[in-house]
């Protein structure tokens, strides 16, 4: 690996947050965002950094690690396409999103594009009910879905890249 | 349509943020002003509790007595925690309410933690809500500048530090127990109540926890009095506004603050401007996704707590989803079953193994391969599930298979006599 997990002045200002603390476990899930944001998902060796840092055993942090399902254990694309499959997008028309999703990227549900751009999964409510169907690239959240607005969005997202 | 009062959303505007500057122009802060200067922290329990306040987290446990649990005069650490996990399907009006007004939940909360003579809180906010969570950083970093949070408040000898957390994933973080071992970096299972978390909550202390819309009432509660608060409400029983999300098939399908009692017929045609494509109202959830149905039948219906569970549903936390008469009430639930059975935690045998068999369950009926035995198979696992689950989620998915077996037993048996679903074609 050339690239570290976690650039050393993030490094550092976890260290010195987590000297601060009273409880430095608190901010397990704060470090391995901070690990996933600068590569994407959190290697085994990722895990490692997260344990030295906060003076845990590898184990503590991945029975937490493997909890949350927005902590990525296996490597995913550059973006990740949250697309929502609970009930007020299932109301308007979630499912065919999800088709048109898998045709338009040629991967199926949990699955990564081969040219490494974008892994689809599926989520629960993203809180955008009003504006269903929806999804959520990165972070970014797009309702209102159909056909025409998903090849702009992923036209878009293509080109935009990942700083 | 009726004009009534605005609190919650008496400064939104669509697409914008309001931050202290035009907070405060709006009257921001005067409540916590009033608070520290001329309340003693029993003062502020009991106008809270006179208030009528109701949790709007889904629970409705009443606010003041909560408040009143809590050892208050015991000193040393105890915690003040604001539940912003919002994973509930149909439930989004805490990001609305945080996107438009964040400063609100933030003096709420101050005056909350003075009230309970509380020094440390925490807002934990769920991973999707990353520009709420941006909201909310600058809101606390404008509140620490301007003097009202940290030490000495104001000069009140109070002191009060709010850490902001953001999590990543899972609908059992909502959980008031689970978020706690979310909050101390632990695998995020519910634990068992007793002890509560008034008396071992956050790392072993005191703990309040609240829903954002609860606590961003507060200062709405202190500058206007209780009895006014409380007369907000359509009916007699209720008090203060309600913020209602309303989605699925309607017209229009935005946020709403309405008086708490507004009828469910009044919501969907005046504010959902009627069921979409002029089709007809089937049924709905009248609060999240764990909320019994209502049907056509309930239209007159006051959505407020107690008129709710008369007729065998809950206010929730106010996200109203409608179905048109288009809609399979059987795919629906399996939609809904399938969210929960999903997002259980694993813990317990009831949820983690009775919820995955209830959706296929309900699967075999909607793929026309159900016998009337797995209707009576269906009734006998939410009398198994509820009351025997370690937490509430699981009492929580019966909620839809429950008022299924209820209210649309015939087209569940109309699956069964066709051997298909009877609204695909
Ligand atoms: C599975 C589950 C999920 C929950 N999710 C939330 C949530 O996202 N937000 C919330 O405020 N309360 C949620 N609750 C309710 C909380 O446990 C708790 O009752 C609430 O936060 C208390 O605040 P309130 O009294 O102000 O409503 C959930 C409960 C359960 C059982
Ligand atoms: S159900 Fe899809 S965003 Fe809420």
């Amino acid at each position: 690996m050339t690239k570290p997990l976690l650039n050393l002045e993030k490094t550092e200002q976890l260290r010195s947050h987590a000297a601060q603390t009273e409880h430095p476990r608190e901010l397990i899930v704060d470090v391995l965002r901070a690990i996933q944001e600068e590569n994407g998902w959190v290697p085994d060796e990722g895990i490692e950094l997260a344990a030295s840092i906060l003076g845990l055993s590898p184990l503590q942090v991945e029975e937490v690690a493997t909890f949350y399902d927005k902590i990525f254990r296996h490597p995913v694309g550059k973006k990740v396409i949250h697309v929502c499959d609970s009930i007020c997008c299932w109301s308007r028309g979630g499912e065919w999103i999800v088709q048109i999703l898998r045709e338009k990227l040629g991967i199926d549900l949990g699955e990564t594009t081969s040219d490494g751009e974008f892994t689809l999964l599926p989520t629960c409510c993203l809180g955008a009910c009003g504006e269903a169907p929806a999804m959520m690239i990165g972070f970014t959240l797009y309702g209102n879905l159909d056909a025409e607005k998903i090849e702009a969005i992923l036209a878009k997202e293509r080109s935009g890249g990942r700083p | 349509m009726k004009k009534h009062t605005l609190l919650l959303f008496k400064n939104r505007r669509p697409g914008e943020t309001v931050f202290i500057e035009e907070y405060r122009k709006q009257g921001g802060y005067t409540a916590l002003f009033k608070a520290l200067r001329e309340m003693t922290p029993a003062e502020i329990r009991d106008t809270v509790k006179a208030s009528g306040l109701r949790g709007r987290g889904g629970a409705g446990f009443p606010t003041g007595t909560k408040w009143s649990f809590f050892p208050s005069d015991q000193g040393g650490q105890k915690y003040l925690v604001c539940n912003g996990d919002e994973m509930e399907p149909g439930t989004y009006k805490d990001r609305v309410l945080i996107e438009a007004d964040p400063h609100q939940l933030v003096e709420g909360m101050i005056i909350a933690a003075y009230a309970m003579q509380i020094p440390t809180g925490y807002i934990f906010i769920r991973y999707a809500y990353k520009n709420a969570f941006d909201c909310l950083q600058r809101a606390l970093a404008e509140a620490s500048e301007a003097g009202f949070l940290g030490k000495n408040i104001l000069g009140s000898g109070f002191s009060f530090e709010l850490h902001l957390h953001g999590s990543a994933g899972r609908y059992i973080l909502g959980e008031e127990t689970a978020l706690l071992n979310g909050l101390e970096g632990k695998r995020a299972n519910p634990r068992s109540k007793p002890p509560f978390p008034a008396v071992r909550g956050l790392f072993d202390k005191p703990t309040t926890v609240n829903n954002v819309e609860t606590l961003a009432n507060v200062p709405h509660i202190i500058n206007g009095g209780a009895d006014w608060f409380a007369s907000l409400a359509y009916t007699e029983g209720g008090a203060g506004t309600k913020l209602f999300g309303l989605s699925g098939h309607l017209e229009s399908t935005e946020c709403h603050e309405l008086p708490i009692g507004i009828t469910l017929g009044d919501v969907v045609r005046e504010y959902g401007k009627g069921v979409w494509q002029g089709r007809r109202f089937k049924a709905c959830l009248p609060g999240g996704a764990s909320t019994p149905y209502l049907t056509a039948e309930h239209m007159t219906v006051p959505l407020d707590f107690a008129p709710l569970e008369q007729v065998g549903s809950r206010l929730g936390t106010g996200g109203v989803t409608v179905f048109d008469d288009h809609t399979c009430m059987v795919e629906a639930t399996l939609n809904l079953n399938r969210f929960f059975a999903r997002e259980s935690c694993g813990w317990c045998t009831p949820c983690r193994d009775g919820l995955p068999y209830v959706s296929w369950l309900l699967e075999k009926i909607e793929k026309g391969q159900g016998t009337m035995e797995d209707i009576d198979n269906l009734r006998h696992q939410v009398h198994n599930i509820n009351g025997r689950s370690f937490c509430a989620l699981a009492m929580g998915a019966m909620g839809p298979v429950e008022s299924l077996l209820r209210l649309f037993e015939e087209e569940i048996v109309d699956h069964i006599r066709k051997g298909r679903c009877p609204l695909k074609s």
